[in-house]
């Protein structure tokens, strides 16, 4: 009885390893040692191995795992956190509650891969609450895989607060299989020269539905922040994106820019936010939507490409 | 002489005005030639009917390459037979590797090596350890992304290629490396049809065509048609011949 839960488990985790390196993500980073990373499948821990400065904590609960992740006072965690969530069944659910301290003066970066290749009918949620501390330096890059069938929904929902002097940088991208419906929720408070960037990148196709709300808030003084959008979508999907950047402190500055793509019977709306009430604050955006530049295209067939190829590499490169 | 393009009465129209009035024109196999005259003669219109880029449909005459008729063939179609531009004003490729960029034009030659790469960054004098990994995009001045265009240029090996004012936004120091880059594309076999302002290239070709108007005024010797047009035609007029005739 043992021995085949252990044999379930080890199967797991070899197809969990499959879907990651499906993903992107490097899978012998998973089992060396001297890398912090956790891999989650469904709501079972498959390994979780924390090194010196990083104190990991994790409870499985009835959908999901509770994970509080504290970086230690001072630590520069050299080698990238490595972190895998999936869910190998074409059902289910999956819920993640994330805790996340980098404390005063230190700095990590999370690489983070979550992996759906078989996904029919499934929900991912992630509730992450992240403090990024005094002079404390977060890099955060997630990289989904979702399968061709598009059955899946991804709600991350994340608040994050930067305190004075730290910096926050993440990464999301969406760009192999099918997106299904992702609702991205971001809001972020900065701190007194806290510098924050973000970064969304999705390929949506078929009848995907993207909704990404990004909202920065620049409470201190000297915090600077950008919000970076880039979307393609092709077929019948939809997208919306609000991107809001509020400057209430001397010399804050912020940036919102989105770029997005459409071909076939896609439909995007973007709507960059600006809300200033300081006089010293100062918020630029731009927001284009367009089909693909044209003399991109043509320069391409001009080098024997035929315009499919074209667009393909254009928007992939938009995307990279 | 055998000739790789023929031109006849080449007719283009945009927005219903009519912007090439009959071209005739020849250039030969690994001919250098260019094409001069003042702006908005039709040179860059020429260039773009060449290539058939959309919205440059051809209303009249005939395109004849190495003896047959393209006019009707898409850009697609006309590349694989071995006709590119390079443009007046290239186009930014967001999150395009120089690499990858330069590599597309090879795909019909079966590929490229990384020697090759480099070789193509060096001729148009840039360094291909600083080069080869950045991206075709905004972070890349006018001059350099002209640069990376060219040497895309010769990455594919064209029978023809059709470079539109590859001397304008490049420093004049490095004139000299763009009239050199022209004659490496000959050596290795291609024609050239360079549409300049600069005397500097002018002189480096084998043959030049004064365009005026929307048709080729006269052609011949660089030397001579380059001190035909400043002659007569400068300042231009805008009438079909020079008036300065006496
Ligand atoms: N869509 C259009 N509709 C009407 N006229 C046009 C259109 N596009 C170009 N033209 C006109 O065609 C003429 C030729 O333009 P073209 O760009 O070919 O000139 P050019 O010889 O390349 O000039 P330059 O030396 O300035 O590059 C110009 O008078 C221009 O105004
Ligand atoms: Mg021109």
């Amino acid at each position: 009885m043992a021995r085949t839960k252990l044999d379930m488990i080890s199967k797991e985790e070899e197809d969990m390893t499959a879907a990651y390196a499906a993903a992107g993500g490097n899978s012998e980073v998973l089992h060396n040692h001297e890398m912090s990373s956790l891999v989650v499948s469904g709501n079972k821990v498959l390994s979780a191995n924390g090194t010196e400065g990083i104190v990991l904590e994790k409870k499985e609960t009835e959908h999901g795992v509770d994970i509080k992740m504290t970086i230690k006072k001072g630590y520069k965690i050299p080698l990238p956190v490595h972190l895998c969530f999936g869910l190998i069944p074409k059902d289910g659910i999956q819920e993640i509650q994330m805790d996340f301290v980098a404390e005063e003066d230190s700095e990590v970066e999370l690489i983070a891969h979550c992996t759906f290749p078989n996904a029919v009918k499934v929900i991912h949620k992630m509730d992450a609450k992240m403090v990024i501390g005094k002079n404390a330096s977060v890099k955060y890059t997630e990289t989904h895989f979702h399968g061709p069938h598009g059955g899946i929904q991804v709600l991350p929902k994340a608040y994050v607060k930067i305190e004075e002097g730290g910096n926050y940088s993440t990464n999301f991208s969406l760009i192999s299989g099918r997106v299904g419906f992702l609702e991205f929720d971001y809001s972020v408070d900065a701190g007194k020269d806290s510098i924050c960037e973000m970064v969304t990148k999705v390929y949506g196709k078929a009848d995907d539905k993207i909704r990404i709300l990004e909202k920065i808030a620049l409470n201190g003084e000297n915090a600077r922040s950008v919000i970076k959008s880039r979307l393609a979508i092709t077929d019948d999907a939809v997208s919306e994106f609000r991107g809001i950047t509020e400057g209430h402190a001397a010399m804050a500055r912020g940036h919102v820019d989105c770029m997005e793509v459409i071909q076939g019977n896609a439909k995007a709306e973007a709507v960059p936010i600006v809300r200033v009430d300081h006089p010293l604050a100062k918020v630029t955006h731009e927001a284009a939507i367009g089909c693909v530049d044209k003399k991109e295209v043509e320069t391409l067939m001009a080098r024997g490409l035929d315009e499919d190829d074209a667009i393909d590499i254009i928007v992939k490169g938009m995307l990279a | 002489m055998s000739y790789i393009l023929t031109l006849k009465n080449l007719e283009l129209c945009r927005d219903g005005k009519k912007i090439l009035r009959g071209v005739n024109l020849e250039i030969g196999n690994q001919e250098i030639h260019s094409i001069i005259g003042a702006n908005g003669a039709g040179k860059s219109t020429l260039a773009y009917t060449l290539m058939g880029l959309q919205g440059y449909e051809k209303k009249g005459g005939s395109i004849i390459f190495d003896g047959e008729n393209i006019a009707e063939l898409s850009i697609t179609e006309r590349a694989r037979k071995g006709i590119t531009l390079a443009w007046q004003e290239p186009a930014r490729f967001e999150g395009l590797k120089v690499r990858d960029y330069l590599a597309i034009g090879a795909r019909g030659n079966g590929g490229i090596t990384e020697e090759e790469l480099k070789d193509a960054l060096c001729k148009v004098d840039l360094n291909p350890e600083k080069y080869l990994d950045r991206e075709v995009g905004e972070a890349l001045s006018g001059g350099e992304r002209k640069r990376i265009e060219l040497a895309s240029i010769i990455t594919m090996k064209p029978r023809l290629a059709i470079l539109d004012e590859p001397d304008s936004g490049i420093d004049v120091v490095s004139l000299k490396e763009i009239v050199s880059l022209i004659r490496a594309l000959k050596e290795n076999g291609s024609s050239v049809l360079v549409i300049t302002h600069r005397e500097e290239i002018a002189a480096a070709s084998d043959k030049a065509s004064l365009m005026c108007e929307g048709s080729i005024l006269r052609s011949g010797d660089p030397m001579e048609i380059s001190e035909f047009f400043k002659s007569r035609c400068i300042p231009c007029d805008n009438r079909v011949y020079p008036l300065k005739e006496n």
